[in-house]
């Protein structure tokens, strides 16, 4: 059932998740830590914590995406998994869409909780929350799938994670600074329709162009 | 037609080889004769600038250079996509050789421009939307680079790079605008405050012509490395081995 493959790799994924929770745990314990290291570095006064708050939290997010990214495909790689989808019938950009989707489902809910929490703890007035988790929603599958492009270039190599950290990091500009100054729009009161809007339109591009992009470069992986 | 039949002829490696050498003496001819007229005007006969005075002749490297690390990404992108859909030897070699010269020629526009920004707005760093974009090129090409060191074969590598490639020229003009209205929403014109002036005839000419002479030098480097590069990739074949015992007996 090809129309279905998408859904069995997402749901693999949260089979998998549901094995060791604590994996998928991992890169939100990190967003706070990141969050807390930013009052700790500059100062504890409110005004200027309130001013960047959208910032840190979408600095952490971009990092906590990065962490959660590591290694994605690698177990896969190493156990035959991606040989396996290669060579099966269904079109392989839909599964590793599938795959990275539930990836996404699995890390976004706890994600949105926390941030919902931390930005009450910034300082951000509560009428931008709603701005915020619109953000989240929007911007963290452009994280993820993009990420999974450097992610999926850098298996067949040895050298991994900073390697990917490097590939990766100019491509999230755009999404940090529409995303932080929807947020800060919200935050003083203004609104925060353009930069949401532009989200909208990075999602729907990454989303149509990225698998495509993600199968191939797993492909070279393999011919390594 | 006849276009077509040259592209096919020049894609083999060692019909590349030959036509980079025999091409290089005259560029870098042209080349001598443009930067010598170029630097000639812009250094001699172009009057100093009204406002900034003589430090402004910083243009006549930093601009092309500018210019450059942009095109070359052109370049390297058309290469790509060359590379990935019909698998061509040369292209997949030009995108590593062009990644290292766009390089050089960013880093070459950073050092310049903030060389130029310290006597003129009095730093040498702001977070301008240009300069902020010129920045991330850098690291774009330095991704690039790092990654194709980190495959070892280098046909996989090359198509590796290709794809980053790919995904990077989407993203470039995003990355720009939103970089442009990240500056221009945050942070009010520092930069464009010093409106360009327009540009004198007896400025602009010299430019132009470092311009061309910047991009005919890419091509000579392009050509040198990309000589070196197929040498390394073919040695195993049977026109590298004929070349080497040809040259070793002369």
């Amino acid at each position: 059932m090809p129309e279905l493959s998408f859904f069995i790799l997402l749901q693999r994924e949260f089979t998998i998740a549901s094995r060791c929770t604590q994996q998928f745990l991992l890169p939100v314990f990190f967003f706070c830590l990141v969050v807390l290291l930013f009052p700790l570095g500059l100062s504890p006064s409110p005004e200027l914590i309130q001013t960047i708050a959208p910032g840190i939290i979408w600095v952490a997010t971009l990092l906590a995406v990065l962490f959660s990214l590591d290694n994605l495909f690698l177990e896969d790689f190493e156990d035959g998994f991606i040989e396996l989808l290669i060579f099966s019938p269904c079109s392989l950009p839909v599964l590793l869409a599938g795959k990275v989707s539930g990836l996404w489902l699995i890390i976004i809910a706890p994600l949105l909780a926390i941030s919902a929490l931390l930005s009450v703890f910034l300082g951000l007035p509560v009428e931008s929350l709603s701005t915020l988790m619109i953000s989240l929603l929007l911007g963290t599958p452009i994280l993820m799938f993009v990420g999974a492009i450097a992610a999926a270039l850098t298996t067949g190599t040895q050298q991994n994670s900073m390697l990917s950290t490097l590939l990766i990091l100019p491509l999230y500009i755009p999404v940090l600074i529409f995303a932080s100054s929807a947020v800060q729009n919200a935050a003083t009161g203004l609104s925060a329709s353009p930069q949401l809007y532009m989200l909208s339109a990075l999602l729907v591009l990454t989303l149509t162009l990225a698998p495509v992009a993600i199968s191939s470069a797993l492909k070279i992986g393999l011919s390594q | 037609m006849i276009l077509v039949n040259w592209l096919n002829k020049i894609a083999s490696p060692q019909r590349f080889y030959l036509f980079c050498g025999k091409w290089t003496p005259w560029l870098s001819l042209l080349f001598f004769i443009l930067l010598s007229l170029g630097l000639y005007g812009g250094l001699v006969t172009a009057p100093a600038d009204y406002q900034q005075g003589d430090a402004f002749r910083i243009i006549y490297v930093h601009v092309p250079a500018a210019w450059m690390s942009l095109f070359i990404y052109i370049v390297m992108a058309t290469n790509a996509v060359v590379a990935i859909i019909w698998r061509i030897k040369v292209a997949e070699v030009s995108i590593i050789c062009c990644a290292h010269i766009g390089a050089y020629f960013t880093f070459l526009a950073l050092v310049t421009g903030s060389l130029w920004g310290k006597p003129m707005w009095g730093t040498w760093w702001t977070w301008d939307a240009r300069l902020t974009s010129e920045l991330v090129l850098l690291f774009l090409y330095l991704g690039i680079i790092a990654l194709y060191n980190a495959y070892e074969d280098k046909r996989s590598a090359s198509r590796a790079i290709a794809i980053l490639t790919l995904v990077g020229v989407i993203n470039i003009p995003i990355i720009h605008y939103s970089v442009v209205w990240w500056n221009t929403l945050h942070q009010g014109a520092t930069v464009s405050k010093f409106d360009k002036p327009s540009i004198d005839t007896r400025m602009l000419i010299p430019l132009l012509e470092m311009g061309v002479a910047f991009s005919v030098y890419f091509f000579i480097s392009l050509f040198q490395r990309a000589r070196n590069e197929i040498l390394q990739r073919e040695f195993n074949s049977q026109w590298v081995k004929e070349l080497v015992k040809e040259k070793s007996n002369a």
